[in-house]
C-alpha cells in the first residue's frame, strides 16, 4: 500500500469539497456520479495505477485510464490536480470561458491526463480496447483502464466493445461500471432496466467482479485483485456499486443532483460534511 | 487540349489497397481495422504480409472508429476501412468527438462512394459524405481521380499527422495520372491549360472533365481542367488563379451539389473574386440501382453534362 486507507479517505474528502465547489462556482456541472465515484478515483490514482505526472499523449509504460462518461469530470479533474498533473488552483476554471477544463474532458486544450474527449456516451469502452493493442503490439505490459457510467450502457456502441474484447483476448483491459442505477431521467431500472449486467457481460465472456465503489478499502482490494486475474485471455469487468451524491446527504440516492449545482445555502451544507484535508484550491 | 492516354483501366480502391501495402512496408506503425469487408477494400497484401497489424472489428463501424482512435494513443497509425456511407454517415458522432475533436491521427479510408457503386442501390450510394466530412474542423478530406493517384495519395496520408478522409470507389476506370507521381495533400493538379473556362473535377469526375475538355476543342473553347483531389485544405491560390484567367468556372464531382466540392469552390469565389459558376453534382437527390455507366448519366454526371455546364456558364460571362 502506497497510503493507508485513511489517508485515502481523507484524500477522497477533498477532492468531493472541490467537486461541489467547482460545480457550485459555475452554477453548472454534474456532481452526483462525481461524488459517487470519488473514492474509486481516489483509490485509481493515488494507490492502484502505475502512472506518472510528467504527462505524454502515448503514456508508454504507464497504466492508461479512460473516462467515458465524460459528465463527471469535476471528480476527474480534482483528482487529476491532488494526484499533480497541473495546479490545484486551476480548479477554480472549471467550465468557464478559456478554461482547460472544458464541461466535458477534452484533448483541445491539453489538459494533462486527458487522452480523448468524452461526453457523447458510449464512446470510451471502444477507445479503451484501441489504447490496449496498441500497448500489445508495443509490447507494453501496462493496464488500460476505463470507467463508464451504467445509463451509458443503453448506447449500442458499448456492445460492440462488449463483444470485441473478448473474442480478441483483450486481457490488459480493466473496465469498470459505475453502477448507480440512476439516470437524468429517472432511475434507471424504470428508463430502461439494465437487469442483469454481470450475467450480460459474463454471457460476452467478460470476467466480472463485483465492488462496493463507496468504501475505500473495498474498492482498493477490489481493483488490486481485478489486476491479478489480467493476462488470462478474458477482459475484466468491475461492477461497482456506487451512491449517486455520496458523501453529501441531501444528494445521495436520487438522479435529482445528477447534473444540478448547489446554492449557497446547499454549498455550506455540503461542506459542513467534507472535511478539508488537503487544502482547497 | 494536352492529350491523356491510358492502356489499363483499375479501381480506384485496389489503389488503396496497393498504397496500404506500401505505407505498411514503410512504417511499422501503420495499422489497418475493417469492419467485415477486407476483399472489397482490397486489404489482403496488408494483412497477408503484416497479419499482426490488422484488426477485424466486424460489423460494428462505431467499434471501429473508437479502436483506431485508441490505438492512436500508443502511436498507431490506424487506416479504417469500410464503404464511404458506413465511414460517414453511420459513425458521425465517433469521428467528431473520439477523432476530429480528440485531434487523432486515424486514416478514414472509404470505398464504394457516390453513384458508381452501382446494383447496391441508394442505401448504399452516399452522396453526402464530402459535406460531413470538410465541415469538421482540422478533418483533411482527399478524393483522388485514378488508381495511382489513390496509391500515392494514400502513402502520404500515412505520413501527414491527424485526421484524414480518403475516398475512393468501385469501378474500374482509366490510369492515366503518373505511376511515380509525388501526391502533396492541398495542392491541385493542373490537368490541362485553358483560357475560356476553369473545369474542377474531383475522383471519378476528372476523366469526365478530360473527355469533356476534348469536345470543347472541337467546338473551339479552351477549357483549363484542374483536379482538385484535396476539397480540404482548399488549394485557393491554384483556383483564383485560374478564375480570374478564364472568368468562369464549372465543379465536377459525383456528389450532392449541396456540401460538396463545388460548395467549397463557391465559398471561396463569393468572398475573393466573385465569378459565374456551374455545377456538375447530383442536384439533392438519392442514387438507385443500375450499372455504374447508366447512373451517372442519368444523374448529369456525364462528360456531356460537363460541355454544356461549360457552355453555359461562358455565356453568363460579362
Amino acid at each position: 500500500m502506497k497510503h493507508t486507507i485513511k489517508e485515502l479517505e481523507d484524500i477522497a474528502s477533498q477532492i468531493r469539497r472541490d467537486i461541489v465547489r467547482m460545480v457550485h462556482g459555475c452554477q453548472s456541472g454534474h456532481p452526483g456520479a462525481s461524488l459517487g465515484c470519488t473514492d474509486f478515483f481516489t483509490a485509481l490514482y493515488f494507490e492502484v495505477m502505475n502512472h506518472k505526472t510528467d504527462f505524454t499523449m502515448e503514456g508508454a509504460g504507464e497504466d492508461l485510464f479512460f473516462l467515458s462518461n465524460g459528465h463527471i469530470s469535476p471528480v476527474w479533474y480534482s483528482t487529476l490536480a491532488h494526484a499533480g498533473y497541473f495546479d490545484k488552483s486551476e480548479l477554480a476554471t472549471f467550465r468557464k470561458l478559456d478554461s482547460r477544463l472544458q464541461g466535458h474532458p477534452t484533448t483541445h486544450e491539453h489538459l494533462p491526463g486527458v487522452r480523448i474527449a468524452s461526453g457523447s456516451l458510449g464512446q470510451g469502452l471502444s477507445v479503451a480496447i484501441g489504447a490496449a493493442l496498441a500497448k500489445k503490439l508495443n509490447g507494453d505490459k501496462s493496464y488500460v483502464f476505463v470507467l463508464m457510467g451504467d445509463g451509458e450502457l443503453q448506447e449500442g456502441q458499448n456492445w460492440e466493445a462488449a463483444m470485441f474484447a473478448p473474442f480478441n483476448k483483450v486481457d490488459h483491459l480493466i473496465a469498470t461500471v459505475d453502477y448507480n442505477g440512476q439516470q437524468i431521467d429517472g432511475p434507471t431500472s424504470k428508463v430502461l432496466a439494465l437487469d442483469d449486467l454481470q450475467a450480460k457481460f459474463e454471457a460476452f465472456g467478460w470476467h466480472v467482479i463485483n465492488t462496493d465503489g463507496n468504501d475505500m478499502q473495498a474498492i482498493v482490494e477490489g481493483l488490486h485483485y481485478a489486476k491479478t486475474l489480467t493476462g488470462k485471455g478474458k477482459p475484466i469487468l468491475n461492477l461497482m456499486s456506487t451512491q449517486m451524491g455520496a458523501g453529501v446527504d441531501y444528494m445521495m440516492g436520487t438522479h435529482k443532483w445528477h447534473g444540478t449545482a448547489p446554492n449557497d445555502e446547499q454549498l455550506a451544507a455540503a461542506l459542513a460534511q467534507l472535511p478539508e484535508t488537503l487544502g482547497d484550491y | 487540349m494536352k492529350k491523356y492516354t491510358y492502356t489499363e483501366k483499375k479501381d480506384t480502391r485496389s489503389g488503396f489497397g496497393a498504397g496500404l501495402h506500401e505505407a505498411g512496408k514503410r512504417n511499422e506503425n501503420v495499422v489497418a481495422l475493417c469492419a467485415d469487408l477486407v476483399g472489397s477494400l482490397k486489404m489482403d497484401a496488408f494483412i497477408k504480409d503484416f497479419p499482426e497489424r490488422f484488426t477485424q472489428v466486424g460489423i460494428a463501424e462505431a467499434n471501429m472508429i473508437g479502436i483506431a482512435a485508441g490505438m492512436t494513443i500508443g502511436g498507431k497509425i490506424p487506416f479504417t476501412g469500410t464503404f464511404a456511407n458506413f465511414s460517414t454517415g453511420r459513425v458521425y458522432d465517433q469521428i467528431r468527438q473520439s477523432v476530429a475533436y480528440s485531434n487523432k491521427n486515424v486514416k478514414i479510408c472509404a470505398s464504394h462512394a457516390g453513384l458508381t457503386l452501382g446494383e447496391d442501390g441508394a442505401t448504399h450510394q452516399i452522396l453526402e459524405d464530402i459535406g460531413l466530412m470538410k465541415m469538421l474542423p482540422g478533418m483533411v478530406v482527399i478524393n483522388p481521380c485514378d488508381y495511382n493517384q489513390t496509391k500515392a495519395a494514400t502513402i502520404a496520408i500515412a505520413e501527414y499527422e491527424g485526421p484524414v478522409y480518403l475516398r475512393f470507389g468501385r469501378p474500374v476506370i482509366p490510369v492515366f495520372t503518373d505511376p511515380d507521381q509525388k501526391f502533396e495533400i492541398g495542392k491541385a493538379w493542373m490537368v490541362n491549360e485553358g483560357t475560356d473556362v476553369t473545369i474542377i473535377a474531383t475522383g471519378h469526375m476528372v476523366w469526365k472533365a478530360i473527355e469533356a475538355g476534348e469536345k470543347l476543342a472541337e467546338l473551339g473553347i479552351d477549357a483549363e481542367i484542374i483536379n482538385i483531389h484535396t476539397i480540404k485544405p482548399l488549394d485557393e491560390e491554384a483556383i483564383l488563379k485560374s478564375v480570374k484567367k478564364t472568368g468562369c468556372v464549372v465543379t465536377c464531382e459525383e456528389h450532392n451539389k449541396f456540401g460538396g466540392l463545388g460548395e467549397s469552390v463557391a465559398r471561396l469565389l463569393t468572398t475573393e473574386l466573385p465569378t459565374p459558376q456551374e455545377f456538375v453534382a447530383t442536384n439533392d437527390t438519392f442514387g438507385e440501382s443500375g450499372t455504374p455507366d447508366q447512373l451517372m448519366s442519368k444523374y448529369g454526371l456525364d462528360a456531356v453534362n460537363i460541355v454544356e455546364a461549360a457552355q453555359k456558364v461562358i455565356g453568363r460571362k460579362k
